[in-house]
């Protein structure tokens, strides 16, 4: 993987006589200028979409890490986001005294923990056996989360609703405006988390596992260890992100976590860019916005007078299902990177021609 | 600093409070929002076509010159069916489009989605298109009215004709494991009190996924029940008629209302495997011959010619949009011109012995403060292997 | 459980019977998958939706007013050409890909063919017709025409497919193309239309599938989604690169799955799936009767 060990030529000066990495912290900082103003420059719904971007991220940060860099194929991440969300809406809801922040980092640690034991039978099945039972796992989520046994706790197929949490400390922001930079604190935590994680000896043992996984045993990686510590890793950040949905949505049910759910958390991934960590940002806005805008432009289509087939076909194509399944074919062939490959290229771009003049003539 | 800054919010919490005070959100002075969500897409979008048939007719309103010199701004939004879609849509018409209120939002898991954010932003949430009972909960959630009998009244009519008509029934249950099954298993279990564990011999139920339900209804079978009721969506509904016919079982039968219909049920389960199943009904068929000539009924083809040419005439889901869009016009009409959210809530907790040309003859529309149930009143019918005949008088179910 | 011991003979009977039939269908699903993964290696996501899509076809042509077992026959010969096309058109890029972009084009296609239809044919259900009279002297109140003709259809197919592969030479060169490319194309066979012809087939052999389901289940755009995963578990049961293991995966599953139900309770049915299905992964990768495969290092 390009990204992990590429070594950065760190003094040379890239754009306006600054460094590369001067430009990586001054990036930052603006990202972190704009998530303080968005909040006052978006109305509450734009915002509530960012919202959701974000969580999303984090959703997709947890499978990208178990898919992309460890190579274990998850078709059913939307069980772990279900995990979170359950355990954040019971325990605001059937348990007295905790506070809604304290429930995010307890989701995240239940999901890592049903994510390591899920990990272990997942150790014996290699790619495609792993796509298809976690694909089975998808499927039959629904149906486990409102099994009778336990509905005293989850409400069986009404599902629970619960509050969005309000500002403390008597902040002037209303309940959007403050799951805005909540979430986006998660959000911040899981990337570096999944960030240092990645750029470490564990990442480096993970993507090993991966590529070459018997020379990586030989070499005295616990490939066992890694699998299963990567499953639990991933489930974590994606049960946060679970537990951050259910604040944001104030509801959870059986209905909101089917099968689609996880295939959407695959396109994300695909189409952000397997094993690329600020690909899933894009991963996220495609699944939780271009929707909308299919929906708006089939709309507008059905207004158009357009000939009878034309129009048919067109509808067709702006059908969510037929443009997400488009859009991942087309993806991964013209653009197996993703968005992240995109971004790494340009990146690459950038930095040759900013290295090439300084470098001395040989 | 911070003092001005908390200043400036607290002056501008201030505007907004007066502001929604004075007028009222959603309504401006030739203009009326309302909101609407309908699965357009996905698995459930046969039931778009009430929006459809919704927005057709507010364009008709508007037509004819609108409400109190107000026109309708329809804005019906596609969800697919999936409650976390619903909140997203919801908050859009809600918090962007600025929409006066709700109106026949679909699905009992999309409304209660969106139910608690509604009712906290006093949105009223009218006429939920869905049998749920939950919905005439006037206590705890004031803004949300429900519209057609819930399931558990339709359940419990049917318990209350056992009783008067086969009192040592043994009964078997089948229904889908989600909140419109289970409420049938409630009315029975309110109609039959103490004798619901005696007559019951046997529930099952099925998952919408399950691709049959074969072994429920051989178990149902071999329980040795006499009398059968089905709680299940149409394909699961024709399902079960065939099976049951299949295997030569001849229990008493009785259908939900929810899949009643001629063309989406009886026709693909077989017409004459059907023959006897008893079922409910509050809106005129419009494939029974009986209302070949209603005027009621005529008065909605004569809607549907005008205004959506060409639409399968056939399909119950454009007599239940024209119903349900027929009664919100009334409660615009009684607010007076005043359209502000509480009187419109007001309004539609307010109907009185309303008339709707497409229920049963007999069959009225009634709410008050504390009757959140509008259509309480039924009548049973029997399938006679080609349509759907109405016996017996009109019931009215306890009304929860 | 008690409610299993306490079940009557005839009851046990004919909940293993109505298994059976079910098993039918299953056992058809896993044959189609069994063709893919035979050829390619790949277990085709989308071989329901290819079915469900194939079956609307049929129905469009009984509506023309064919005879049922014309539009039958016009149906397997259109999904034999749709499944060819489509690895001829879209899967053959991605042979040599890893495995997540394998899965990721085959869910894609999954959500086109099911979106498609769902556009264009809608969503409310529609009936299809069986092939085999309701009061044909077969039937029984224990098992109806149509599961009997089911099953004896299930077993044609078996049966074809086992001629084909063992006396055709087409069947050889595919068998050929499928074990060993490199040496095959060696000897002139043409291993990428070998492995289309694997995709036309499994094509066909889901068509069937489906137009026997659909008589059952009702036509509907996700009529095959229960049924599918179903499919994966019978054939994951019968060792996933042996036909006559999916054969007998099939009824197995059936089996499984109503005894499941009546004596476990309906609600986890799909459940039962995926425990089958990680269960045999985990405890018996090979199925019980496909062959262990070695890995080479």
């Amino acid at each position: 993987m390009a990204t992990l060990d590429t070594p950065r030529p760190a003094a040379a000066p890239l754009f306006a006589g600054l460094t590369f990495r001067t430009w990586g912290l001054l990036a930052l900082v603006l990202l972190f200028v704009a998530a303080a103003v968005l909040p006052f420059s978006l109305t509450n719904f734009r915002l509530s979409q960012v919202t959701l971007v974000i969580i999303y991220s984090i959703a997709l940060l947890g499978l990208n890490i178990l898919t992309g860099f460890n190579g274990q194929i998850s078709l059913g991440h939307g069980a772990f986001f279900a995990i979170g969300g359950y355990t954040t809406a019971i325990l605001l809801t059937k348990v007295t005294g905790i506070p809604y922040w304290a429930t995010v980092p307890i989701a995240g640690v239940i999901s890592a923990g049903v994510g390591f034991l899920v990990g272990w039978p997942a150790l014996r099945l290699e790619g495609l056996y792993l796509a298809l039972a976690t694909f089975a796992l998808a499927v039959a989520t629904p149906q486990i989360l409102k099994y009778k046994a336990w509905d005293d706790w989850t409400g069986g197929v009404q599902g629970i609703n619960l509050d969005k949490p309000g500002a403390p400390f008597g902040l002037p922001l209303n309940r959007d405006q403050w799951l805005f930079y909540f979430c986006f604190a998660w959000a911040v935590v899981a990337f570096v988390i999944g960030w240092n994680l990645l750029r470490g000896r564990t990442g480096r043992a993970m993507v090993a596992v991966r590529d070459h996984p018997i020379a990586a045993a030989t070499m005295g990686v616990n490939t066992a260890r890694y699998k299963t510590l990567t499953f639990g890793v991933s489930a974590m950040l994606t049960g946060v992100a679970g537990s951050l949905a259910a604040l944001w949505t104030e509801f959870v049910s059986p209905d909101s976590f089917d099968v689609f759910l996880s295939i959407r958390f695959l396109i994300g991934i695909v189409i952000g860019g397997v094993g690329s960590i600020p690909g899933v940002v894009f991963g996220a806005f495609f699944i939780v916005i271009v929707p909308n805008w299919a929906s708006d432009l089939s709309n507008w289509v059905q207004t158009l007078a357009l000939p009878g087939f034309l129009s048919r076909i067109l509808v067709l194509l702006s059908s969510p299902q037929v443009l997400f399944g488009m859009a991942l074919i087309i993806c991964v062939a013209l653009l197996p990177g993703g968005f992240g490959g995109i971004i790494r290229w340009l990146l690459r771009v950038i930095e040759r021609d900013a290295a090439t003049p300084t470098r001395p003539p040989s | 600093m911070r003092n001005t800054l908390c200043l400036t919010a607290a002056a501008l919490v201030l505007a907004a409070m007066s502001a929604s005070a004075a007028d009222t959100p959603g309504v401006t002075a030739t203009e009326i929002k309302i909101g609407n969500t309908m699965p357009y897409s996905g698995p459930a979008s046969s039931y778009g076509i009430i929006g459809k048939t919704e927005a057709a007719f507010f364009k008709m309103v508007n037509e004819q010159g609108g409400v109190a010199g107000h026109k309708i701004d329809f804005i019906s939004a596609d969800d697919s069916y999936s409650p976390p879609k619903t909140v997203e849509q919801v908050k859009k018409l809600v918090e962007e489009e600025g929409v006066a209120f709700m109106f026949n939002t679909l699905g009992t898991p999309p409304n209660t989605a969106i139910e608690k954010y509604l009712n906290e932003h006093k949105v009223p949430q009218l006429f939920v298109a869905t049998g749920a009972d939950k919905w005439g909960d006037y206590k705890d959630f004031p803004w949300t009215i429900g519209f057609q009998p819930s399931y558990r009244t339709e359940a419990q009519i049917y318990a209350k004709y056992i009783l008067k008509n086969k009192p040592n029934a043994k009964i078997a249950v089948l229904y889908q494991n989600d909140d419109f099954g289970k409420d049938y298993v409630i009315g029975l279990k309110d109609a039959l009190g103490d004798k619901y564990a005696k007559m019951v011999v046997k529930e099952a139920s099925y998952e919408a996924t399950d691709p049959t339900i074969d072994t429920q209804i051989i178990a149902l079978q071999g329980s040795g029940a006499d009398t059968l009721i089905t709680a299940a969506i149409p394909k699961f509904a024709a399902q079960t008629i065939r099976k049951v016919h299949d295997i030569g079982w001849k229990p008493l039968h009785f259908m939900t209302n929810v899949s009643i219909s001629v063309g989406a049920v009886m026709t693909p389960a077989g017409p004459e495997n059907g023959i006897g199943i008893i079922s409910a009904n509050y809106g005129k068929d419009p494939t029974d011959p009986t209302w070949k000539n209603d005027a009621g009924l005529n008065q909605w083809r004569d809607f549907m010619t005008k205004n959506m040419p060409g639409a399968d005439l056939t399909d119950a889901n454009y007599v239940y949009g024209y119903g349900a869009a027929l009664t919100m016009l009334q409660v615009l009409k009684q607010c007076n011109g005043d359209f502000s959210r509480a009187n419109v809530m007001k309004q539609a907790a307010n109907l009185k012995d309303f008339s709707l040309p497409t229920l049963l003859p007999g069959i009225k529309v009634n709410t008050s403060p504390t009757n959140y149930h509008p259509i309480t009143q039924m009548q049973l019918q029997k399938w006679d292997g080609k349509t759907w005949v109405l016996f017996g008088d009109v019931i009215s179910g306890t009304g929860a | 459980m008690p409610a299993c011991f306490a079940m009557p003979g005839t009851e046990l009977l004919h909940q293993v019977l109505s298994g059976i039939a079910n098993g039918g269908i299953y056992a058809s699903v896993a044959l189609a998958l069994v063709m893919i993964y035979q050829a390619t290696h790949h277990v085709n996501f989308a071989q329901g939706e290819m079915a469900m899509f194939s079956t609307y076809i049929a129905l469009l042509l009984i509506n023309l007013g064919l005879p049922y077992w014309v539009a039958f026959f016009l149906t397997l010969v259109f999904a034999f050409v749709f499944g060819l096309g489509i690895e001829r058109l879209v899967v053959r890029w991605f042979n040599a890909s890893p495995v997540l972009s394998v899965v990721a084009v085959f869910i894609g296609l999954l959500l086109i063919i099911n979106g498609a239809a769902g556009a264009e044919f809608d969503y409310t259900i529609k009936p299809f017709p069986s092939p085999f009279p309701s009061n044909a002297w077969y039937g029984s109140p224990f098992m109806s025409s149509h599961e009997v003709g089911m099953i004896s259809v299930t077993l044609i197919v078996l049966a074809a497919v086992f001629v084909f592969f063992r006396f055709t030479p087409l069947g050889l060169a595919m068998r050929a193309a499928a074990q060993n490319p490199a040496s095959s194309r060696l000897v002139g066979v043409r291993v990428g239309w070998m492995l289309a012809l694997g995709w036309g087939l499994a094509g066909l052999i889901g068509a069937v599938a489906g137009m026997m389901a659909a008589h059952v289940v009702y036509l509907e755009p996700n009529m095959m989604s229960g049924i599918l995963l179903y499919g994966f578990a019978a054939a994951l049961i019968g060792g996933i690169d042996n036909p006559w293991g999916a054969a007998l995966g099939g009824p197995i599953v059936g089996v499984l799955e109503n005894l499941a139900g009546a004596c476990i309770g309906t609600e986890l049915k799909l459940s039962v799936a995926l425990v089958t299905i990680i269960g045999v992964l985990t405890v018996r990768p090979s199925g019980l009767f496909g062959r262990t495969l070695v890995t080479r290092v």
